[in-house]
């Protein structure tokens, strides 16, 4: 098994359209990176320079001591599963598996042995005589996994392979790749827009946006600690709330209260903006009794989501003289809630402060 | 759920549809009108074939006969050499069907998915090429024909054929490559498809519905061609079925031989419908085996 190293990796199309800036990565051996952003970030254009399907404008991928960027995508030891999977319609399950074993000319009882394997591991035993036209999504989907799997690469490749199938489906699907992933040892790159998929399969998360990247860390790292305000924004559900402050003092003034600043901007006097961005997730956001001490915010509630487990709701909060704030909070679903002004208590250690021109990470 | 209250939905109540007339009266006659008017020509063709003489030459028509005779059909084989001219036609049609294919299917291929510079300009030229009524060629081909001296070769109908269906066969073959799904060649490629490979394996097998089409638009171009056939031929055993019936002539210069030229007809159209019935249903197979949608 290899590392798989992206060097400065570049596609430009025109000055004006550069969907892949300068990105460089590595993946080791039983590293899961997933590449996570929305739609139109680059991501699937930087797995296809990975895969060889596009040439890079500049930047070397390497696999192992392998340069393999001038290599055609067949001869790079990668295999990739497709959003649509992308199965031959007129050969059958077993044909559609043992393609590219066959090409290379590998004996046929390796063949066999291998696709008997992978059959068993992912359940297509009664399936392999069938078309990919008399197979559920489900079962596609597995026949495109089992036709990765077979070749046992070097690097596997997956681009947003959950897209195409039910909510519920998608969730069994996850727990079985996980799985399957966990206990083979190649470097796999995943792409993806749902960060779920990103937090529960990775071990890495790099989180693009208008083709560079954002933060490149393990979930936990992404979600706790996210390096700009994109991430904080796009990694979360419900997203985290995310309020543009005046800055008065060494404090943040969120209505009539002020929050102090953080330790390394409350230091230098100089260092303190004039706006800040204030980023605290709805599920860290407390609802206290309206006269207590600990109260941080009070706002009027306009909106309240049941969310089954919770219960998710927006208040509107007064700023500066004619400004209203909204912030979301999601509180236990059987909380009482006496009245629509409700008081909250924002947990110092759970803020996250953002600057509000660059919108990077601050303290 | 939400809390602010629903709005009370609004109904409206829904128009009755219209009455229906019985529209398959219709239909049904509307199509029996234009099948008699398209085949109206070759049915007639086909009774003057079993006609005896003396009822071909009746004045009013007879519609129906009542006497039939296959006098005629005999004639064609006997007396002479049809058998000769069903081969020519059919080896020259099939040769330039095969050729056409061959190397328009590459081609089109080529022109659909892989950046050639100038791409736009070759279709641009394929696409005036086909525009070009292709008798005005005529003259340039004798010249060529006796240059090489290809007279009475089945080259000489051969590559024109190939050439003026080429343009067509690119063109379609092209716009169906376009609609292919790139996943499949790119799913190909991983696996480790050279492009030939792929194009054989996986493309081909796909586009089988517009390689019969454009296989048997060809064919029956090749097959009915006169102009060439008449001018490079000019010996008795390679004739076509086209000019071979053109030539057929009767006892005496003032006879003319309906009842031969008729049968000719007839032979010379069944092997046609024949092709297009069988391939039919490979047309159909092939639209319906094996969804794309991956």
């Amino acid at each position: 098994m290899a590392i798989l190293k992206v060097d400065n990796l570049n596609k430009t199309y025109s000055p004006k359209s550069i969907p892949v800036k300068n990105v460089s990565l590595t993946v080791k051996d039983q590293e899961f990176l997933t590449l996570l952003g929305p739609s139109g970030c680059g991501k699937s254009t930087m797995l296809r320079m990975i895969a060889g399907l596009e040439m890079p404008t500049r930047g070397r991928i390497w696999v192992g001591d392998r340069d393999v960027t001038p290599l055609r995508p067949g001869d790079r030891n990668m295999a990739m599963v497709f959003q649509s999977y992308a199965l031959y319609p007129h050969m059958n399950v077993r044909a559609n598996i043992s393609a590219s074993l066959r090409l290379r000319k590998l004996p046929e009882s390796d063949v066999n042995q291998r696709l008997r394997d992978v059959s068993a591991k992912l359940g297509l035993d009664s399936l392999l005589d069938r078309k990919p036209s008399q197979l559920s999504g489900g079962q596609r989907q597995r026949v495109a996994l089992a036709r990765a799997l077979v070749r046992r690469p070097e690097v596997f490749l997956l681009d947003e392979p959950l897209s195409n199938l039910d909510a519920l489906l998608r969730e069994q699907v996850r727990a079985e790749l996980k799985q399957i992933f966990e206990r083979q040892s190649a470097p796999v790159v995943y792409v993806t827009h749902d960060q779920t998929e990103a937090m529960t399969l990775s071990t890495q998360v790099a989180v693009l946006y208008d083709g560079a990247v954002q933060q490149l860390a393990a979930p936990s790292e992404i979600y706790h600690r996210p390096a700009n305000r994109f991430v904080a924004g796009f990694v979360g559900s419900p997203q985290m709330n995310l309020l543009t402050l005046m800055c008065e003092g060494n404090c943040a003034c969120l209505g009539a209260y002020k929050i102090p600043l953080p330790e390394p901007i409350a230091r230098s006097p100089q260092a303190i903006p004039q706006t800040i961005v204030l980023g605290i997730r709805p599920e860290d956001v407390a609802v206290v009794e309206p006269a207590s001490d600990r109260a941080i915010a009070e706002g009027h509630c306009f909106l309240i989501e049941n969310l089954g487990t919770a219960k998710l709701l927006s208040l509107s909060i007064p700023h500066g003289d004619r400004d209203r704030l909204t912030l979301r909070a999601l509180v236990p679903h059987d909380l009482p809630l006496p009245s629509d002004q409700i008081s909250l208590h924002l947990p110092s250690d759970r803020l996250h402060w953002f600057d509000s021109q660059t919108g990077d990470r601050l303290g | 759920m939400t809390s602010p209250p629903p709005s009370p939905a609004l109904r409206s109540p829904l128009p009755s549809p219209p009455p229906r007339r019985s529209p398959a009266i219709a239909f049904t006659l509307a199509i029996a009108l234009l099948v008699i008017f398209c085949l109206a020509p070759v049915l007639w063709q086909l009774i003057t074939s079993i006609k005896v003489n003396a009822d071909i030459e009746t004045i009013p028509n007879i519609y129906w006969p009542s006497r039939q005779t296959l006098s005629h059909y005999a004639e064609l084989f006997v007396r002479r050499p049809f058998f000769n001219y069903l081969f020519n036609s059919g080896f020259v049609a099939i040769a330039s069907t095969a050729l056409c294919l061959a190397i328009g299917t590459p081609a089109a291929y080529s022109l659909a998915r892989q950046p050639i510079p100038g791409r736009s300009l070759i279709l641009g030229l394929i696409l005036i090429v086909t525009l070009f009524p292709y008798i005005l060629l005529f003259l340039g081909l004798l010249e060529l024909a006796r240059a090489f001296g290809l007279g009475n070769n089945y080259l000489a109908l051969i590559v024109p054929y190939t050439a003026i269906n080429l343009p067509l066969t690119i063109l379609v073959m092209r716009s169906f490559f376009q609609q292919l799904p790139r996943d499949l060649e790119d799913a190909a490629q991983m696996d480790g498809y050279s492009t030939g490979q792929m194009l054989l394996n996986i493309l081909l097998p796909l586009t089988l519905p517009a390689l019969v089409t454009t296989g048997i638009l060809t064919f029956i171009f090749s097959w009915n061609e006169f102009l060439f056939a008449l001018t490079f031929m000019t010996e008795e055993s390679l004739k076509t079925i086209p000019v071979a019936t053109a030539q057929l002539s009767g006892a005496s210069q003032f006879e003319t031989p309906y009842g031969p030229l008729a049968a000719a007809t007839v032979v010379g159209t069944i092997p046609l419908v024949m092709l297009v019935l069988f391939f039919q249903r490979k047309i159909v197979q092939g639209l319906t085996a094996g969804a794309v949608k991956g």
